[in-house]
């Protein structure tokens, strides 16, 4: 008697398997339906990303984990923002994004397989490990690389729309996006103003062949840190203060405020600074870190800022 | 076992030697400061340092100017100053483990600024408006932290020997490096200045930066240079040297304090720069001499014009900035590969 009753128990920690294979078959039988149904949101979806592999989605996905804070802020720009069910320790934004300990640097599949997802999107998935890991597990990936311009990144907005059954919504946030910025720059002067980006105090910086320099092409502004190759160091060379002191920039835009403390005023107290024209009539603006790194709906404000600045550095 | 060797060693520093090391280490700021990245033009950098000495017109614009005086002598000055410091570590630390390939960065000076310099990055980034940054005193605090650990727990392992303090060192080290990469992984936006700042470099240096420095270097090398002697005593060996008249302990404890001080305060504004403390005692020893009251005066000296040559290459060789650390290990590395090849049965 005793011995048959703790055979019993040991099969115990067997039940959560045995349920969990009740689960899938539920989910196996329903799938036909949920396909037939998907048909008319426009799945099953083949997703073409630039840059990565395409890939098809069968039907919407309902638990989406986003290791892109400039993802996750296009998702609820999108209208996505319910199926998101985990975002990466950076999505700072939206405020409501379930932002968790999950990292889109140092990527662990197991972590993100803990929140079951159908669909992760990441910047970016070096050979693959990670869509072949979570393929294992029936979920799909996408990775969106960082754009190189302005185009590439409102391709984004339509992919991210049409990956989550918001075709409608991702095409006008991309057609908005567009029409707002090009309006911004429309209406703003052409000036021959140089610029200084500044993404740390060290003198990091982005030059004209990058897609944060891109915005500023739109304006017709002249980078310093372009120096004779844009391309070189990879658009992301680090200057000398001697070099921006001679260059001295029109304008001053601090990409380095959140991370690093900075400001006009600790701009100003930078030996040698003083001298700047961009220092003596005011012209160094906080851009915000997070605005200025990401290439999601909020790049509007970050033009905008841009604008306005340049319009006010004409009068 | 390093075996006492008998050889005709110059104890006596000549004028003449000190003179043209002197000479030359002029020479080097002046051409630093003069020759720069290149675009004021060396004429007119020339023509505005005679018009400060002499009180003539300058051909420099304001702002040109203040690229001269508060960007590029300060950071010469400085690129000079840790360049000593690092260097008469270096050839102290070599005297105190009669080891000709020790480091200011051993015995955990450079993890332990790297550990401190990191957790302030990380979780205290913008405290801004103290008198002195507080990236500069947790990296000095950091450092003489990291000796003091070294120390303690070699005393502990109840050795003696030196050989004991510097495992005592490697541990300490990687204890303190997986704080440091654990606290990074931690957040991982500071990635990217946390690396820039263990690369070294002098690129955001100011007066305020040689000032915060000066009296801890000067410190150091004035008991440095005051106990050369026994360095030279210490090489001999304990039991010769206790029959001099001299305590081996307290003269170790002495020389790795003041070795320790330096190169906590060159840390501190310049980040971590390798190889300098390796390389010019080296060149000193092989040109002049092996006793420490040779080397050591040299090696101040030679430190000095040593990183002041290597940040003017940092600063002009490409379209940016270049970690001063990649370019002393360069031109270090080779260097002291050639050197070992050389002066093999040569050393002490």
């Amino acid at each position: 008697m005793l011995p048959s009753s703790r055979r019993l128990w040991a099969l115990l920690p067997l039940l959560p398997l045995l349920l969990l294979f009740a689960l899938a078959g539920c989910a196996e039988r329903e799938e036909p339906a949920s396909a037939s149904a998907g048909g008319g949101n426009g799945f099953p979806v083949t997703l073409r990303p630039s840059g990565a592999p395409e890939v098809t989605l069968e039907a919407a996905p309902e638990r989406i984990v986003s290791l892109s804070p400039s993802t996750t802020e296009t998702l609820y720009a999108v209208g996505a923002g319910e199926q998101v069910v985990a975002a990466d320790d950076q999505s700072t934004y939206p405020e409501q994004a379930p932002r968790t300990s999950l990292s889109g640097l140092n990527i662990d599949p197991e972590a993100i397989a803990s929140h079951n997802p159908d669909l992760v999107i990441v910047e970016s998935d070096l050979e693959n490990k990670l869509s072949k890991a979570l393929a294992k597990t029936g979920t799909k990936t996408l990775v969106l690389p960082a754009p190189a311009t302005l185009r590439d990144a409102y391709t984004q907005f339509e992919l991210v729309g049409k990956a989550t059954g918001h075709a409608k919504e991702g095409a006008e946030l991309a057609r908005r996006t567009e029409a707002e910025i090009s309006k911004l720059v429309a209406d703003t002067p052409k000036t021959e103003l140089s610029y200084y980006h500044e993404l740390d105090p060290s003198f990091y910086s982005v030059t004209s062949a990058t897609f944060i320099g891109g915005v500023y092409d739109l304006f017709g502004l002249r980078n310093i840190a372009d120096q004779d190759d844009p391309n070189a160091l990879g658009g992301y060379p680090q200057l000398s203060a001697e070099h921006i002191l001679r260059a001295d920039p029109d304008l001053i835009f601090l990409a380095d405020t959140n991370c690093c403390g900075q400001s006009a005023d600790t701009v100003a107290e930078r030996p040698g600074w003083d001298t700047l024209t961009a220092v003596r009539q005011g012209r160094v603006v906080a851009v915000g870190d997070d605005i200025a790194s990401r290439w999601g709906p909020r790049l509007v404000d970050f033009v905008r800022t841009v604008s306005s600045t340049v319009r006010d550095a004409g009068r | 076992m390093l075996k006492a060797r008998s050889r005709p060693a110059t104890t006596r520093l000549r004028p003449r030697t000190v003179l043209l090391a002197l000479l030359a280490l002029l020479f080097t700021v002046v051409f630093a400061v003069v020759v720069g990245a290149g675009e004021l033009g060396w004429q007119r950098v020339l023509a505005e340092i005679a018009a400060q000495v002499s009180g003539g017109v300058s051909p420099l614009s304001e702002r040109e100017a203040a690229i001269v005086w508060q960007l590029r002598v300060p950071r010469v000055l400085l690129a000079g100053l840790v360049g000593a410091a690092l260097a008469g570590a270096g050839a102290a630390f070599q005297g105190v483990f009669r080891n000709p390939l020790a480091d200011p960065y051993l015995l955990g000076a450079a993890a332990g600024a790297g550990m401190a310099a990191t957790v302030v990055m990380v979780f205290a980034p913008a405290v801004t408006g103290w008198l002195i940054g507080p990236l500069p005193l947790a990296a000095f605090a950091g450092a003489l932290a990291g000796v003091g650990l070294s120390w303690a727990v070699g005393r502990s392992a109840g050795g003696s020997g030196t050989a004991t303090l510097l495992l005592a060192g490697v541990a300490v080290t990687a204890f303190l490096t997986a704080i440091q990469t654990f606290v990074q992984q931690l957040n991982t936006d500071t990635i990217k200045q946390v690396y820039t700042w263990t690369m070294g470099g002098l690129n955001v240096s100011s007066w305020r930066d040689l000032l915060l420095a000066l009296p801890y270097v000067v410190l150091a090398a004035v008991v440095l240079l005051a106990s050369a002697r026994l360095l030279d005593v210490l090489a001999l060996g304990d039991a010769e040297a206790a029959s001099l008249g001299v305590r081996p302990g307290r003269v170790r404890l002495l020389l790795l304090a003041a070795a320790s001080l330096a190169t906590a305060a060159a840390v501190a504004v310049s980040g971590l720069i390798g190889f300098v403390g390796i390389v010019v005692p080296h060149i000193v020893r092989l040109l002049a001499g092996s006793s420490y009251r040779v080397i050591v005066p040299l090696a101040l000296i030679g430190g000095a014009v040593f990183l002041i040559l290597a940040d003017h290459v940092a600063r002009t060789v490409l379209p940016g900035e270049l970690p001063l650390g990649v370019v002393t290990a360069f031109a270090g590395a080779p260097f002291f590969a050639i050197v070992l090849r050389t002066s093999r049965g040569r050393l002490p």
